[in-house]
């Protein structure tokens, strides 16, 4: 029995136009034409795709999230950037 | 039985359903024993995408009969000397080789051929194209890419696949035969000539042996004779197996 | 669902009390633990295990329904059933992603399902006899199923919950689409009648049991509910399969196999009569009357399909190395 594994892909698909490509999940594969493939037969066989990205799971960089104070700290002190500083008259409508 | 109105059309549109049915019908066995999980969700899909094709195909036959025969009359009712599918389709699995060598032969044909069909003077049949094309062309795709990862894989994988080759270039003659039912529909605008489509399909199946490594098989006579319910011993199992209920509990609805 | 019972949470650990207590504040605050989230060995063991049977059990599944996709009696049944075994086969999928997500491969984990060491749900030991039975799997037990996938929608670890939505969506037309075979029968002939009622007689106690031991009986609930990997007990799971379903045999003009259920007016539910235990254990010791031909199918078609999986692999390596030489020119 064969012990080797196939490489995990990450499926990311755009359903719609004017979406971004969203994350659906893995699958495995040897190659891209077959990952491509296989992210078509398994995460759109309801017909819910347009475009598909696919990418070895290996090659993805994620930040540590031991890191997570440093890199995604709310801006607090700069509430200017933040839409609800801004009063938009009533009669402007949503904004 | 009373000779349906168009009878032409009628054998002509059964004769397509018959061969997707049973190409479907044969995909479906390979559920629970597919070499990856992945390929069987999408030996599944090709499986539901021909046997949607049938459905579609023997409700126009049904209606062009007129007799009120659905599509289960037509599929589950039917002897073996009645069903008028090609040959290749009802050759067994076998190994994964063999199938994706079956789904080729198939696929190469039916691409061009479902393209060709939109332009069908037959309103039904033009639609079904219109959706069958896309099917087939990414059926093509994925048994193409198969076959040149099985010829240029390893030294098993490449022999298994020469076999599968050997084994089924005898039934590829069949697909470009035209007789009388489809040379007088092809005379109304309705059929597609299926001889004008053998530079397409050898386009395609020469191109993807070639990246596989692989020789196209030697000419030789080819098999015929499904168009006249003259099948090989595979379709009377086949059918027994897919027919069973219908034949065991006559007359019930499901 | 198909772990339901069968695990214990892994309760041990080596993390310090602090550790502990922060990470059960993250889940008490209904957050969700992601792969890469610092997290206790014993949660992430559980989770392995659970998800993993989860995703074995929907693979093993698809044998006893796929057995009547060549003998389903009408287009619209055949079309129907396929789509909804490839489903199943999808499910596994997402499945073994989700536990993949925690440091283990999906290899390592179906080597451990054909070693015996990693169990399945007992419920498809039992074999499909006639085509009523693909109705009462659908009515039953993916009706049992979905009483357990919706919380697990909610569970505290992300890709499991998410995994879970996906199934959630897709499911919906498996329980629909059971009970409809069961209604044409029952609306049918005498015998097509009996069939129903025969299947039923087959599937209502393993049905009872998916939901795993009494509460009573389960001493190691208490972790996996307190990390929000379970969500309900078995019996109150039980208790609202039950209560559900046994309108819908009346529905259908079938009875229900208990000579004992009666309707409970105090505690406004049913009650059943004594589930066989001993049956229960039975299977999950030898594996029941189908268990060893279900492994035994799925080591066949690992082992038939080595040498397609070893030719794509040899194929891309090819390609890798083709691709160096092209660029180094």
């Amino acid at each position: 029995m064969t012990t080797k594994t196939t490489p995990l892909w990450e499926v990311f698909i755009r359903s719609r136009n004017g979406l971004a490509h969203k994350h659906a999940g893995s699958l495995h594969a040897a190659d891209a034409e077959q990952a491509l493939q296989a992210a078509r037969d398994v995460y759109t066989r309801r017909g819910e795709g347009q475009s598909i990205w696919v990418v070895r799971s290996a090659d993805i960089v994620a930040s540590d999230p031991k890191d997570k104070d440093e890199m995604f700290e709310p801006t607090a002190s700069k509430i200017y950037r933040h839409p609800t500083f801004y009063r938009i008259p009533d009669e402007v409508g949503n904004m | 039985m009373a000779i349906p109105k168009d009878k032409a059309l009628f054998d002509y549109a059964v004769r397509l359903a018959d061969d997707q049915l049973v190409l479907g019908h044969r995909l479906s066995e390979w559920c629970g024993r597919a070499p990856t999980l992945e390929e069987e969700l999408a030996l599944a899909n090709m499986g539901l995408d021909l046997i949607g094709q049938a459905r579609s195909l023997y409700a126009h036959a049904g209606e062009v009969e007129g007799e009120g025969r659905d599509e289960d009359a037509l599929a589950y009712l039917r002897s073996e000397r009645e069903f008028t599918n090609m040959l290749l389709v009802e050759q067994p699995n076998d190994d994964f080789a063999h199938t994706m060598v079956r789904q080729l032969f198939h696929a190469a044909f039916m691409a061009p051929y479902w393209e060709a069909m939109t332009g069908s003077a037959d309103a039904t049949l033009s639609g079904i194209a219109g959706k069958a094309v896309k099917e087939a062309r990414y059926h093509l795709r994925h048994s193409a890419e198969w076959i040149v990862r099985l010829g240029d894989g390893t030294q098993e994988s490449h022999a298994r696949t020469r076999a599968a080759l050997d084994h089924l270039w005898v039934f590829t003659g069949e697909l470009f035969e035209m007789d009388e039912t489809a040379l007088s529909l092809l005379g109304r605008g309705v059929a597609v000539d299926a001889r004008a489509l053998k530079p397409a399909w050898d386009s395609a199946v020469d191109e993807t042996l070639a990246r596989a490594g692989l020789d196209r098989p030697a000419e030789i006579a080819m098999l015929s004779g499904g168009r006249t319910g003259r099948h090989s011993e595979h379709l009377g199992h086949l059918l027994a197996e897919m027919q069973y209920m219908q034949r065991a509990y006559p007359g019930m609805t499901w | 669902m198909y772990s339901q019972g069968l695990i214990n949470a892994d309760g041990s650990t080596h993390e310090d009390e602090a550790f502990l207590k922060a990470f059960q504040e993250r889940i008490d605050r209904e957050e969700k633990i992601e792969p890469n989230d610092p997290m206790p060995e014993g949660y992430r063991r559980t989770l392995i295990r659970q998800i993993s049977q989860h995703a074995h059990s929907e693979i093993i599944g698809m044998q006893p329904e796929g057995n009547w996709i060549t003998r389903a009696p009408s287009l619209k049944r055949k079309a129907a059933l396929l789509a909804k075994v490839q489903d199943e086969g999808g499910h596994g999928l997402y499945l073994y992603s989700a536990a993949e997500t925690l440091g283990v491969t999906r290899e390592e984990l179906v080597e451990q399902l054909l070693q015996g060491k990693a169990k399945y749900s007992s419920i498809f030991t039992y074999p499909t006899l006639s085509w009523a039975d693909i109705g009462a799997i659908g009515w039953l037990v993916d009706g049992a199923a979905i009483m357990n996938q919706v919380p697990l929608c909610r569970c505290s670890f992300g890709p499991y919950a998410r995994a879970m939505i996906r199934v959630c969506k897709e499911e919906s037309f498996h329980q629909r689409q059971g009970y409809e075979i069961m209604l044409t029968l029952c609306s049918g002939t005498p015998e097509q009648k009996a069939m129903a009622q025969d299947a039923l007689d087959r599937w209502w106690w393993p049905s009872l049991m998916m939901f795993g031991p009494h509460d009573s009986e389960s001493q190691h609930g208490d972790q996996n509910m307190a990390w929000k990997i379970k969500r309900f007990t078995n019996d109150a799971l039980r208790q609202k399969f039950v209560d559900a379903t046994v309108p819908q045999a009346e529905f259908l003009g079938l009875k229900v196999p208990d000579p004992d259920l009666a309707w409970n007016e105090e505690k406004g539910g049913y009650d059943i009569g004594p589930i066989d235990w001993d049956e229960f254990r039975s299977v999950l010791k030898t594996g029941g009357f189908c268990g060893r031909d279900r492994i035994r199918n799925r080591r066949r078609a690992e082992e038939d399909g080595a040498w397609v999986r070893e030719a794509a692999a040899a194929f891309a390596e090819k390609q890798a190395t083709r691709q160096a030489d092209a660029e180094a020119a």
